[in-house]
Parts: C-alpha cells; sequence; structure tokens
C-alpha cells in the first residue's frame, strides 16, 4: 500500500519530469537532446498510466504490477537509447555514429538473450520475470557503458558542458540503481532500494533541468579540471 | 552471491565516482563565471578573498532568496560534495599533509559556486520587483 508520502513523492517525481521537458523547450534544446526528452516523455505518459490503473485496480492487483514491470522495462530500454545518442554525439566528429547504432542494437539483444536464459526455466510468469530482470540488467550495462562514456570523454578531451553533465547524472542514476538491485540480492527487503528509488526519480530530472537551464549550448569544459581539479 | 557483491562494489564505487566528477562539473561551469558588483557588496567579497570556510554563510544568504526554483538540486549536490571534502580533509590531515591545500581549493571551488547561485538569485529577486513595480505603477 502506498503511503500519502509516496503519492507525494510520485507526483513530485512526475512534475520534475514534466519540468525537464518545459526547461528543454525554454531553451529551444528539444530536438537537438530529442532522446533524453523522450525519455522523460515516456516516463511522464507512464507514471500516468500506472496511476488510472492504481486507481482501477489497486496496489495489490497482478494488473498493476504488470503494467509497473513492463512500464520499468520500457523506459529502461529509452534511458539506454538515451545514452546511446550521448555516445553518438561524443563520436559523431570521428564518424563512428553509425557503428554506435549497431553496437546499442547488439548490446540490447544480447542482455535481453541473457535475460532470456536466466528466467527461461519460469513457469509462472515468464513474460514478468524476464521484463524485470532486463530492466535491473540493463541498468547494470547503462551503469558500465556510462563509465566506458566517461572514460572516452577524458580521452578525447571532450568540452561541451552540457554533454558532460548529462552523462554523468546518467551515471550516477544507473549506477545507483545498480547497487540497490544487488543490494536487494543480497539483503532482500532492504529499505534502500525504495530509498534509491525515490532519490534517482528527482535525482536525474533535476540534474537534467538544471544543464538545459543554466549551462547555455555553447558552453565549454576542460575535462581535465573536473578529473584532476585546480580552479 | 559474488557476482551481486562484485556488482554492489563497482556500482558504488562508479556512483561515488560519478557524482563527485558531477559536482566537479557544476563547480568548475561556475568558476568561469565573475562575480557582479551587487553580490560583492551583499557579501563583503572582494578579488581573490573567497575561502572555503564561507560557503555555508553564503548558502544561508542564498537560501533568504526567493529562487526560480531549478538550481535546488544542483546546491545539494554540491553541498555533499562540500561534507565529503570537508571531511576528507578532517580524516586524512594527518596521514596525508599535502591533502590541506587540494581541499582548500576545493572548497574554495564550493564556496564560488555557492556565490554565483547567490548573485543569480539576487537577480532573479530584482527582476522579480521590477516586474512588481511596472505592473502597479
Amino acid at each position: 500500500m502506498l503511503s500519502p508520502l509516496d503519492y507525494a513523492i510520485w507526483i513530485l517525481i512526475s512534475a520534475l519530469e514534466l519540468g525537464v521537458l518545459f526547461c528543454a523547450l525554454r531553451t529551444r534544446s528539444f530536438l537537438r537532446f530529442f532522446p533524453l526528452n523522450f525519455y522523460m516523455l515516456v516516463a511522464v505518459i507512464s507514471d500516468l498510466a500506472r496511476f488510472i490503473i492504481l486507481k482501477h485496480y489497486g496496489f495489490n492487483s497482478s494488473n498493476y504490477r504488470y503494467s509497473y514491470y513492463y512500464s520499468d522495462a520500457l523506459l529502461t530500454i529509452c534511458l539506454f537509447f538515451a545514452l546511446m545518442s550521448l555516445y553518438s554525439k561524443v563520436f559523431k566528429e570521428m564518424g563512428a555514429a553509425i557503428y554506435v547504432r549497431i553496437g546499442a542494437v547488439v548490446v540490447l539483444v544480447l542482455t535481453a538473450a541473457v535475460c532470456f536464459l536466466m528466467v527461461r526455466h519460469s513457469q509462472h510468469r515468464l513474460a514478468t520475470r524476464f521484463a524485470s530482470e532486463l530492466s535491473q540488467n540493463l541498468h547494470f550495462v547503462g551503469a558500465v557503458l556510462t563509465y566506458v562514456l566517461w572514460s572516452a570523454v577524458k580521452k578525447l578531451h571532450e568540452t561541451r558542458t552540457r554533454l558532460i553533465q548529462f552523462t554523468l547524472a546518467l551515471g550516477v542514476y544507473f549506477s545507483a540503481f545498480a547497487a540497490s538491485f544487488a543490494l536487494e540480492v543480497l539483503y532482500p527487503n532492504s529499505p534502500y532500494s525504495a530509498f534509491a528509488t525515490y532519490a534517482m526519480g528527482l535525482w536525474l530530472p533535476l540534474a537534467w533541468s538544471y544543464t538545459f537551464l543554466k549551462i547555455p549550448e555553447n558552453a565549454r569544459l576542460q575535462t581535465a579540471r573536473i578529473a584532476t581539479g585546480g580552479h | 552471491m559474488i557476482t551481486a557483491a562484485l556488482i554492489l562494489g563497482f556500482s558504488l564505487v562508479a556512483m561515488l565516482q560519478f557524482f563527485v566528477s558531477y559536482c566537479r562539473s557544476i563547480i568548475a561551469a561556475s568558476t568561469a563565471q565573475p562575480l557582479s558588483e551587487q553580490v560583492r557588496e551583499v557579501t563583503g567579497i572582494r578579488d581573490g578573498q573567497l575561502r572555503g570556510e564561507e560557503f555555508l554563510r553564503l548558502l544561508q544568504l542564498t537560501s533568504l532568496c526567493p529562487d526560480s526554483g531549478v538550481d535546488h538540486g544542483a546546491i545539494r549536490a554540491v553541498r555533499a560534495y562540500f561534507r565529503m571534502v570537508s571531511f576528507a580533509r578532517t580524516a586524512l590531515r594527518g596521514v596525508i599533509p599535502g591533502i590541506v591545500s587540494w581541499t582548500e581549493a576545493e572548497l574554495t571551488g564550493c564556496a564560488h559556486f555557492a556565490a554565483v547561485a547567490l548573485d543569480r538569485r539576487i537577480s532573479y529577486s530584482r527582476n522579480l520587483m521590477a516586474q512588481q513595480y511596472s505592473r502597479t505603477s
């Protein structure tokens, strides 16, 4: 059962997700970072759909559970492609954008195949378990890929501040969720899982809104200053 | 279990690294912005005199100003970073003497970020007041 605090945080997260879209539109960056904004749009729609299903069928209904896991998997896939769009931007000048796209599809298919192998023996709720497993594994894959992207950003001396901040905020998000899922395996029913869901639900829209609104498109930053210090 | 523990270890280290780099990117972006005369007047800061310990005072001043509601997340993140660096300085000062100068540079960066945030909020308040004044007159 959801408490009033859960509802309040849920509404706040949805409002912040809408805020990202507003900030992107206001700074005319909606199309420039379309995959990131598309993720936020899907997140808002998914929040709305979940809320309607919750009101109609209740928290303990299988309808709500199915909608939760499937929409979560869909959102993670959208976020995965948002990450790939950041890869494309970083590697665009090297003419490697097409390889990034192919690589993204290969990684996604491989992750899905591994998830299927992990849950294939489940007779009961195979699709739901697959969706849940895919979402969890994609968070870990996302954390690893963001780490690789951040290393590439440093190596290639990428200076676009917005790109750097989007990548780092996404890195915090993916790795916090990956840690949360691992902790759930080690310590079932740990309160950290719920905390991470709420904290990261707030984190990503806040971080992206700030970047859209406060960092101009032409702002540049030397990654060496972030990596080694010295203001 | 071992796989989960390894994933947990990697994720926590990566999260910390991403978070620190994110905070440093926000601070580095703010250091490119010079402080306006009005914020110097309000805070009593002169050129090159900003120190790390002024961070909390500047944040208090920032919290007194109305805001546009966008920089809350960044302020919280930098405040957490400030605490982390302060803790590292206190804990490791005896072990690594060189850490003091490094942490002072980091904390000064945090203070500059807070001063820039205050500057933005003062400008925002003035704009609000100007709009209000033009409506009433």
